[in-house]
C-alpha cells in the first residue's frame, strides 16, 4: 500500500469514532497491543530528545524500503507511534521524505503536533524523515 | 473566610471552556491567573500613562515614573525591606538568581563552596554550576528524605568556613515542601556565608518578612502572585547590593560616562540597565494590592483546606501515590498512578478540561531520587474550589480506567 492509501484508511477508521474518548481508547489499545521494538534497540542513542515521555526509534533498510520500529514508556505516545509506523514504515525513502502529515489533523490529533505538548510527535516525524533522507543518500 | 464565589468573578479566564468542559485550572504553581483588577491596571497604563521613565521632563514620563516607583515601594512594604532601593526590579526569579550568581564571581576563589538543596528547580542549579566553573568553587548539595524534606543534620555537616553562599528555595515547586529557611539562614550566617532564597513558590501563599528572616537576598516572580509574566523582584541587603558589581551595562545604570571611565548609578538603578518592564512593574504592585486586600492569612487557611481535602480524596484512589508528604507543605500535590506514565494521565485530564502539569517540573534530581520519570502535579490557588477537586478526582479515576 502507498502512504496515501494507508493515510486514507486511518482517516476512515477514525471517522467511526464519535468523541475523543473513543479516539483515545483506540490509540491506547493500539499502544497496548503492539510489540514495537526489539529490546536491544532501546538504547540512549535511539532516544528522541524533546519528549516528555521516552521515545526510541530504530530504522533499518530492507529491500530498498525503510523499516521503522519504535517504543515509548507512555501509552498514548505509543499509540501515536503505532499510527506513524503504519504510515511510514516499509516505504521507500523518497516517499517518506515527500509525505505530509495532514492526516494527523484529520483524525483529530492536531493538538499533539503543537510544540508545547512536548510529546515529541513533531520530533518523532522529523527523526523518521531524517532516517529516510540518510537512506536515500545511501541508495543514490 | 474567603468568599470564593465572589473572588472567582474577578478572574475572567475561569469562565473559559476547554474541550467543551469548564476549565479547572490546577497549574497555579506554574503561573497564577490574572484578576480583572490587574488587567485593568495594564489597560489603563497603556491607555493613559505609557512613556519611558526616569529621564523625560515631560508630564507623561513623570507620571509613569511615579507609578513605577510607587510599585517599588509597594513591593518594599510587602516584603518589609528596610529601603526601597533594596528592591531591584527584574524580569523574574531566574533573572534575580543570575544577577546574584554573576556578581558573586568577584567574591569567590578556588576552594570556596556554595551549598544548594536537592529540591531545586533547574534554573536554580545551572547558574551555580556556571559560577563554579568560572571561579573553581565547589557545589555542595543538601539531600532530602523520603518525605521530600531537606535533611538539616546533613546541611550542618556541609557548612564550614569554606561556605560562601547558601541557596535554597523557600518552597519546593515539585513537591510543595516548605523549607525551614529561618534555621538555614541562621546556620549559614554563623559561618559567615550569605544566603539567597528563591521565593517564587512561597510568595503566592505567605508574606516573607526579609528583615525578620535576616536573609541576604530574596527573589520572586510577579506571575505566580496574580501579576503579569516577565517581571519580578530581587531583594538584597543594602550592604550586599553596594558590594555586588553590576550585572548588565546599559542606560539607566550609569551616573557618568566618558570613554575613559564610567561611574555607576546609585541603587537600585545600578542593577536596572535599559528600559524596564514598566507596565509589568506597575501591575506587579497592583497584584500585591489585590492579594493583600483578600489577605494572605485567609488565602493560606483556605488553600490548606483545599490541600487536605484533595489529599484525602486522591489518596482514596487505589494505586495512587503522592510524592512530597511533609507536614509542612503548600497546596501542591505531586502524584502518580501505579504503572501509568504521568504524561498519559495529563493528556486525559486535559481532554476533560483539567489543567495540571506533568513531567519532571524542571526538577530532574528529585525525580531521580524517587526513581520516577515524572509526576502529575496539581497545584491549588485561593480561587479554586472543592467542586473542582471532585472533578479532578473523577477525571483521574476515568484516566485510570482508560489507561489500565
Amino acid at each position: 500500500m502507498t502512504i496515501s492509501e494507508i493515510k486514507n484508511d486511518i482517516i476512515e477508521e477514525f471517522a467511526m469514532f464519535d468523541d475523543w474518548e473513543e479516539r483515545y481508547q483506540y490509540m491506547i489499545d493500539l499502544g497496548k497491543t503492539l510489540p514495537l521494538i526489539d529490546e536491544q534497540y532501546k538504547t540512549d542513542e535511539n532516544i528522541i530528545k524533546g519528549c516528555q515521555s521516552k521515545v526510541w526509534v530504530h530504522a533499518n533498510l530492507e529491500n530498498d524500503k525503510v523499516v521503522f520500529t519504535a517504543d515509548s514508556d507512555a501509552i498514548i505516545t505509543k499509540g501515536i507511534i503505532a499510527i506513524l509506523i503504519r504510515v511510514f514504515s516499509n516505504q521507500q525513502p523518497k516517499d517518506i521524505i515527500e509525505a505530509d502529515t495532514d492526516f494527523i489533523d484529520a483524525i483529530g490529533l492536531k493538538e499533539h503536533l503543537s510544540p508545547t505538548r512536548a510529546n515529541g510527535l513533531v520530533s518523532m516525524i522529523k527523526q523518521l524523515k531524517l532516517y529516510a533522507i540518510a537512506y536515500q543518500t545511501q541508495l543514490n | 473566610m474567603l468568599n470564593v464565589d465572589e473572588i472567582r468573578k474577578d478572574f475572567p479566564i475561569l469562565d473559559r471552556e476547554i474541550h467543551g468542559k469548564p476549565l479547572v485550572y490546577f497549574d497555579n504553581a506554574a503561573t497564577s491567573q490574572t484578576p480583572q483588577q490587574v488587567i485593568d491596571v495594564i489597560v489603563v497604563y497603556y491607555s493613559k500613562y505609557n512613556a519611558n521613565i526616569h529621564r523625560g521632563v515631560h508630564t507623561l514620563s513623570q507620571e509613569a515614573t511615579d507609578l513605577y516607583e510607587q510599585a517599588r515601594i509597594k513591593i518594599q512594604k510587602h516584603f518589609n525591606a528596610k529601603h526601597s532601593h533594596e528592591i531591584i526590579m527584574t524580569s523574574g526569579t531566574t533573572h534575580g538568581i543570575n544577577l546574584v550568581a554573576s556578581g558573586f564571581t568577584a567574591f569567590l576563589k578556588k576552594g570556596d563552596e556554595i551549598i544548594i538543596s536537592a529540591l531545586e528547580h533547574h534554573s536554580n542549579i545551572v547558574p551555580w554550576q556556571m559560577l563554579c566553573e568560572r571561579t573553581g568553587a565547589q557545589l555542595k548539595v543538601i539531600p532530602i528524605n523520603q518525605e521530600g524534606e531537606l535533611i538539616l543534620s546533613e546541611y550542618n555537616k556541609l557548612l564550614s568556613e569554606k561556605t560562601k553562599l547558601v541557596f535554597v528555595n523557600h518552597i519546593s515547586n515539585a513537591l510543595g515542601t516548605i523549607n525551614p529557611i529561618e534555621t538555614i539562614i541562621e546556620k549559614a550566617h554563623q559561618v559567615g556565608a550569605a544566603v539567597l532564597v528563591d521565593g517564587a513558590q512561597a510568595c503566592p501563599h505567605l508574606v516573607p518578612d526579609v528583615q525578620d528572616l535576616n536573609v541576604d537576598f530574596y527573589v520572586a516572580s510577579a506571575h505566580k502572585i496574580c501579576g503579569p509574566t516577565g517581571v519580578g523582584m530581587l531583594y538584597g541587603k543594602d550592604e550586599w547590593l553596594q558590594k555586588l558589581p553590576p550585572y548588565q551595562g546599559g542606560g539607566e545604570m550609569i551616573a557618568e560616562v566618558t570613554f575613559e571611565k564610567t561611574t555607576y548609578a546609585d541603587l537600585p538603578h545600578k542593577f536596572e540597565a535599559g528600559t524596564p518592564n514598566i507596565c509589568g512593574g506597575i501591575a506587579f504592585g497592583a497584584a500585591l494590592d489585590y492579594m493583600n486586600a483578600i489577605g494572605f492569612d485567609a488565602i493560606a487557611a483556605y488553600e490548606n483546606e483545599l490541600l487536605e481535602y484533595a489529599t484525602e480524596e486522591l489518596s482514596a484512589i487505589d494505586g495512587l501515590k503522592i510524592y512530597g508528604t511533609s507536614e509542612h507543605k503548600t497546596s501542591v500535590i505531586s502524584f502518580n498512578l501505579e504503572g501509568i506514565h504521568p504524561y498519559d494521565i495529563g493528556t486525559i485530564l486535559d481532554k476533560m478540561g483539567i489543567a495540571v502539569r506533568t513531567g519532571h517540573h524542571c526538577a530532574q534530581p528529585i525525580m531521580d531520587f524517587y526513581k520516577i520519570p515524572g509526576t502529575v502535579r496539581a497545584s491549588f490557588a485561593f480561587y479554586n474550589t472543592k467542586k473542582e477537586i471532585d472533578a479532578l478526582v473523577s477525571a483521574v479515576n476515568k484516566a485510570k480506567m482508560m489507561l489500565s
